[in-house]
């Protein structure tokens, strides 16, 4: 019924006409059949494990040990997730707690992140000034290690401010993080720069530049730092840092459940689940500001 | 003769110094102008300073001592490096193994990303989303890959042993995480599984902004099929995205130990799963001999920079 009203108004409006796209001259039918039916074989495999960790974590007990295995669950239940909080719940640092030392890492060290490498890039691509190249090159050379290479120096030098064992040990050396500068500074040089010359013309100061002018129009951008930092900081262990309990975070006390054995397979299962979801669902939620911004990612020398 | 060319040299050291004076000035004057923009870029250059060049020189510097956080650095010169190379049979493991795994998955990976960002490119917009998505999910799907643990579980219930016994293909259980000898295949298929990140993003963004029009000017010269099509017109296009995504397949291969840690333990039988990183890990963090720590680390970082660099010269010739 809905199709049948779909074609005409494909029909009525010859423009959209296009439901099946044009084939382009390049290529042979046979040629796309083999190759979608690859593509779908691939990402079958690599859609089962996910799928297999949100089907076991809904599984009851039983049904988890049962052979031969089935990959969905018969008789779904969130047993698993509200054990899970019950475990917790009377664990000696609660919880809350955990979550709340998860959140609060997140969203501090993204917000800064942001603030602060938006403020670094909008210079770096939109003004000339001597060392603007030169500190742009040495952002993209801090890419191409991981942060392992500066985990220890790191250690010592958060041991001479005095942060280690306190948030600010995950929140503060997360702001400096290359690979925001990098997306946003690429981002921001598609902005025109007429725009800017406007507002200043208009006699807007520096700062107000940024924040209403330059801001607003990059929201693409912001969408992408986010989902990165939240990525790397949701996922964060923190076990090198900080040592004591009730600073720990989500990921590390799920851990902890997930190492207790057959009797917590089910709850390490629900475990998966809640750490992965958040990424997975920003990125969900914002797959098409990603793809804009990733689109000027290039890396030019 | 000879204070001739003296006076020539010292006149000529003269102007340099002069230019190069006259230069400053103008570079000074310059940085006055722009301060505003020193103060916007400050908040960040401090804390990446900080936390990124400054760490990478102490790392240098500290790897020519033996420092343990109790006792100041004492110098000891190359000694560090020498009983890395010479006399750590462990940490040589750990490079081969390193190695190894990024030799396999940095360019699987890396081809694999472009591939599957180039076939789904001409999939319709929605089918390309959610495409997108279920490629993407498993880089950003946290500690996710425990999950093959399950599936290579030792006994009789690790679903591949169940399903190769009933096919007959073996007749006991194999220790999957336990045997050193299928330990890096199984941790190179699960970060392949995981390499599907950033750089695929990357990819798929750069193919959507390839200019169409070059296609149809490349149908008319001749352009037969989509693999000439691809060599010709598509990746001289996606330059830049290569190399970003280069950048980040090697960042990612040669950082491993997130994965052997959790798949084959830490440390794995036989150190059979050891890389750089947990190397590093174990003397930074449990044995707190930081100077050979931080020899590993600065040995890390070289091969890092060094291979990106190789690389992207490689890169430049694409499509050339």
């Amino acid at each position: 019924m809905s199709r049948k009203n779909k074609q005409e108004t494909a029909v009525n409006k010859p423009y959209k006409k296009k439901l099946i796209k044009r084939r382009k001259p390049n290529r042979s039918i046979a040629g796309d059949i083999v190759l979608y039916v690859f593509l779908l074989l691939v990402a079958l495999i690599m859609a089962f494990p996910i799928i297999y960790a949100v089907s076991s974590a809904l599984k009851p007990l039983d049904e988890l040990f049962k052979f031969p295995p089935r990959i969905f669950a018969q008789h779904p239940t969130t047993d698993n997730f509200s054990d899970l909080f019950v475990t917790m719940g009377k664990s000696w640092v609660t919880f809350s707690r955990y979550l709340f030392n998860t959140v609060f890492i997140t969203a501090v060290g993204t917000i800064g992140h942001l603030l602060v490498a938006s403020m670094g890039a909008f210079v770096l691509a939109k003004y000339e000034f001597p060392g603007n190249q030169a500190f742009f090159k040495l952002v993209t050379v801090a890419m191409m290690f991981t942060g392992y290479v500066t985990q220890i120096p790191n250690y010592l030098i958060l041991n001479k401010l005095g942060w280690i064992d306190t948030y600010w040990s995950i929140i503060i050396p997360a702001f400096a993080s290359p690979m925001g500068l990098f997306l946003m500074k690429q981002f921001m040089e598609g902005l025109p720069t007429s725009l800017i010359e406007a507002a200043k013309i208009d006699g807007a100061s520096e700062w107000k530049v940024f924040y209403s002018i330059v801001m607003p129009n990059v929201k693409p951008a912001w969408m992408t730092l986010i989902i990165f930092q939240v990525q790397a900081l949701w996922n964060n262990k923190a076990s090198t840092y900080i040592y004591s309990e009730e600073r720990k975070t989500l990921v590390y006390a799920l851990q902890q459940i997930q190492t207790g054995g057959i009797a917590r397979t089910g709850q390490g299962a629900a475990v998966l689940v809640v750490v992965m979801i958040v990424p997975i669902l920003i990125f969900v939620f914002s797959e098409s500001q990603i793809l804009e911004t990733m689109a000027s990612s290039g890396l030019k020398d | 003769m000879s204070s001739e060319v003296v006076t020539r040299d010292s006149s000529f050291f003269k102007k340099y110094v002069t230019l190069r004076k006259h230069e400053a000035k103008i570079t000074w004057k310059k940085m006055k102008l722009s301060r505003n923009c020193y103060l916007f870029l400050l908040p960040y250059a401090v804390l990446f300073t900080m936390f990124y060049v400054f760490p990478v020189v102490a790392s240098i510097y500290y790897s020519f001592t033996y420092y343990n956080i109790l006792e100041s650095p004492r110098f000891i010169g190359l000694s560090n490096y020498i009983s890395l190379i010479l006399e750590d049979d462990i940490f040589l493991l750990g490079v081969k193994n390193t190695l190894l795994i990024a030799i396999v998955t940095g360019p699987l990976g890396y081809i694999m990303s472009f591939l599957f960002a180039w076939l789904i490119n001409e999939l319709p917009r929605w089918v390309r989303s959610v495409a997108v998505i279920v490629f993407y999910a498993p880089s950003i799907a946290g500690n996710c890959y425990v999950i093959f643990s399950v599936f290579f579980r030792g006994d009789a219930y690790g679903y591949v042993n169940a399903a190769l016994m009933n096919m007959g293909i073996i007749d006991t259980p194999k220790l999957w995480l336990i045997d050193p000898k299928y330990m890096l295949p199984i941790c190179m298929l699960v970060i392949l599984w995981m390499s599907l990140g950033t750089g695929f993003l990357s990819f798929v963004a750069g193919l959507q902004g390839v200019d169409r029009s070059q296609f149809e000017a490349g149908y008319m010269d001749g352009v037969k099929n989509r693999w000439q099509e691809l060599w010709y017109i598509t990746l001289p296009n996606m330059k830049p995205m290569l190399m970003f995504g280069a950048v980040m397949s090697i960042t990612q291969a040669f950082g491993v130990c997130d994965v052997t840690m959790a798949l084959c333990g830490y440390p794995s039988t036989d150190y059979a799963a050891r890389t750089i990183v947990t190397h590093l890990f174990d003397y930074g963090f449990s044995r707190f001999e930081m100077g050979y720590a931080c020899a590993i680390a600065t040995i890390l970082f070289l091969m890092m920079i060094l291979c990106n660099k190789a690389i992207q010269s490689l890169l430049r010739r694409v499509g050339t």
